[in-house]
């Protein structure tokens, strides 16, 4: 079980970046389904469009957590716009590749970090990330 | 990734246990000297024919059979596939209904399943919160189309030890075929085919400290099957093929084994099962035991961790040199929980967190008392990072 993942998973891991709760964020993220079993939750806080900070939570997987903590190092210091254009491929890259049965662990980083977004335009701006809906269940099981 | 741990906790028995040296030196002796076909009539046909009909007599004294009941195949999957299927078919003009329960392996799961599509009926039992089969819906579930009964006697993932023999009097009265799974249970603790009045039964030489690649299947006298294997007339032309020589030889010494050890394996095994399950409900807050409290299999010791996911504790137990199982999802090819431990009612969401410990003959103090010291750290970390850890106040 422990073999399928590379040391860089294994890295983020055993020593996740941004772990934690956040005081006052502007936005909450909260994606998955208990059903399943993976949950996660995303904390990000903006300064003019910028994200400058972000935290995270996990009920899951090694590679849910390594997932959701790459996440997080990616998306520091970005614009909203940027953010918004990083995909869970971005994330297994990142990662250095995933097993192919723990492909999904990285959809959700992207669908959490997505979701903390909508959150934040819809509490500025009314209106959430245009046509974004998180990815299917279907697409998380295999 | 190899682990740097110093100490090396093994408690996964009931996935496989380590051979024992006596099995492997009895293996290594007869790999060399019996290797003559046993049909061929030679001496050195004869001299495997003697080791095979040794090891029979072995395996069939340790679950009170004679040995012309003994089948021998490669491993407890194969016992379990050949007897369901083997026995339906050979028994479906009399009916097509056939009786197990919600706890059984996947290779009982899946035969049934088949044959489901294949006209069969199947009921599937459920087990109350400890894990048990109630006797009494064994008995109501009875229909004159019953022809098969086909249950656990202790699944690997709890550990619960099922009435087998209650249920094998109200089977046997109906005159209905009954088939145990007796993997995680034969050489581990006594057990009696005519006490249990079984008309078959799997028992797996890996699960006693024997080989893997080799099992067998009890087939009382005058039960009817189909044979899994034909082209041959070995194993009664029951399951044809040049037999596994050195793995019946090793799983007959390890039947004389256990059947010698078997009392002082589980007087050593029942304290520290007991130690261990104490320890992790003292330690760890908003821990469960799952299945059976005190009825259950000597070195087994199972239980649910909340809100926090069994992958994960998994690696770093690992990272420490301990090696378990768990029934999460996460680790499941499927991406769904444990059906046994969903069976006794827990959350799909709990069920990510069960985990099971089960403990060799090898097991020692020392070792219980490093897993309950590498355990709760694990779970304080993992928690932190768990948006479902409730904060409550003082929280261990
Ligand atoms: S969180 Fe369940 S497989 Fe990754």
């Amino acid at each position: 079980m422990v073999e399928q993942y590379n040391p860089t998973v294994m890295d983020h891991f055993m020593h996740p970046r941004n772990m934690g709760d956040m005081e006052n964020p502007d936005g909450v993220g909260h994606i998955g389904n208990p059903q399943c079993g993976d949950i996660m939750e995303m904390y990000i806080k903006v300064k003019d469009n910028v994200i400058i900070d972000v935290k995270f939570k996990t009920f899951g997987c090694g590679a849910a957590i390594a997932s959701s903590s790459i996440v997080t190092e990616l998306v520091k210091g970005k614009t909203i716009e940027e953010a918004l254009k990083i995909t869970n491929q971005q994330v297994v890259d990142a990662l250095g590749g995933l097993p192919p049965i723990k492909r999904h662990c990285s959809v959700l980083g992207e669908d959490a970090l997505k979701s903390a977004i909508d959150d934040y335009l819809k509490k500025t701006t009314g209106k959430g990330i245009e046509g974004w809906q998180p990815h299917e269940e279907e697409e998380h099981a295999h | 990734m190899p682990t740097e741990a110093k100490r090396k906790v093994y408690f996964d028995n009931m996935a496989n246990t380590p051979p024992d040296h006596r099995v492997i030196e009895t293996m290594l002796l007869q790999t060399k000297e019996a290797f003559g076909n046993p049909l061929n009539i030679h001496d050195f046909g004869e001299k495997t024919a003697e080791v095979i009909e040794s090891s029979r007599k072995n395996v069939a004294e340790l679950i009170g059979a004679t040995p012309a009941e003994i089948i021998f195949t490669s491993c407890g999957s194969e016992s379990n596939n050949f007897a369901i299927r083997g026995i339906a078919k050979a028994y479906e003009k009399k009916g097509k209904h056939i009786i197990s329960s919600a706890i059984e392996h996947f290779s009982v799961l899946q035969v049934l399943k088949a044959l489901e599509k294949e006209g069969f009926k199947v009921t599937y039992l459920p087990v109350d919160k400890n894990g048990v089969i109630n006797s009494q819906a064994v008995a109501k579930a009875i229909t004159p189309e019953t022809i098969l009964v086909t249950l656990t006697h202790a699944s690997n993932e709890i550990g619960t030890i099922e009435p087998i023999a209650e249920i094998g009097k109200i089977v046997k009265d109906k005159g209905i075929i009954f088939h145990v799974d007796a993997v995680q249970t034969a050489g581990t603790i006594p057990l009696n085919v005519a006490e249990f009045q079984v008309d078959a039964l799997t028992l797996s030489a890996n699960l006693f400290y024997g080989p893997t690649g080799i099992a067998a299947l009890y087939l009382k006298k005058g039960t009817r099957i189909v044979p899994f294997l034909v082209g041959g007339t070995q194993e009664e032309g029951k399951r044809a093929g040049t037999q596994n020589i050195p793995g019946i030889s090793g799983m007959g010494k390890a039947a004389e084994l256990a059947k010698q050890e078997m009392n002082a394996r589980s007087e050593k095994l029942i304290p520290l099962r007991d130690r261990l399950l104490k320890g992790l409900t003292e330690k760890i807050d908003d821990f469960f035991i799952t299945g059976h409290p005190t009825n259950r299999l000597p070195g087994h010791a199972s239980g649910v961790v909340k809100y926090i996911e069994g992958e994960s504790m998994s690696m770093l137990l690992n990272m420490e040199g301990i090696a378990v199982s768990t029934g999460s999802a996460c680790v499941s090819k499927a991406l769904k929980a444990s059906h046994v431990v969903l069976a006794l009612g827990v959350s799909p969401e709990d069920a990510h967190g069960s985990l099971v410990f089960s403990m060799g003959k090898d097991a020692s103090v020392e070792d219980v008392d490093y897993v309950l010291a590498k355990l709760p750290p694990i779970v304080k970390r993992l928690r932190e990072m768990s948006p479902l850890y409730p904060k409550k106040k003082g929280a261990k």
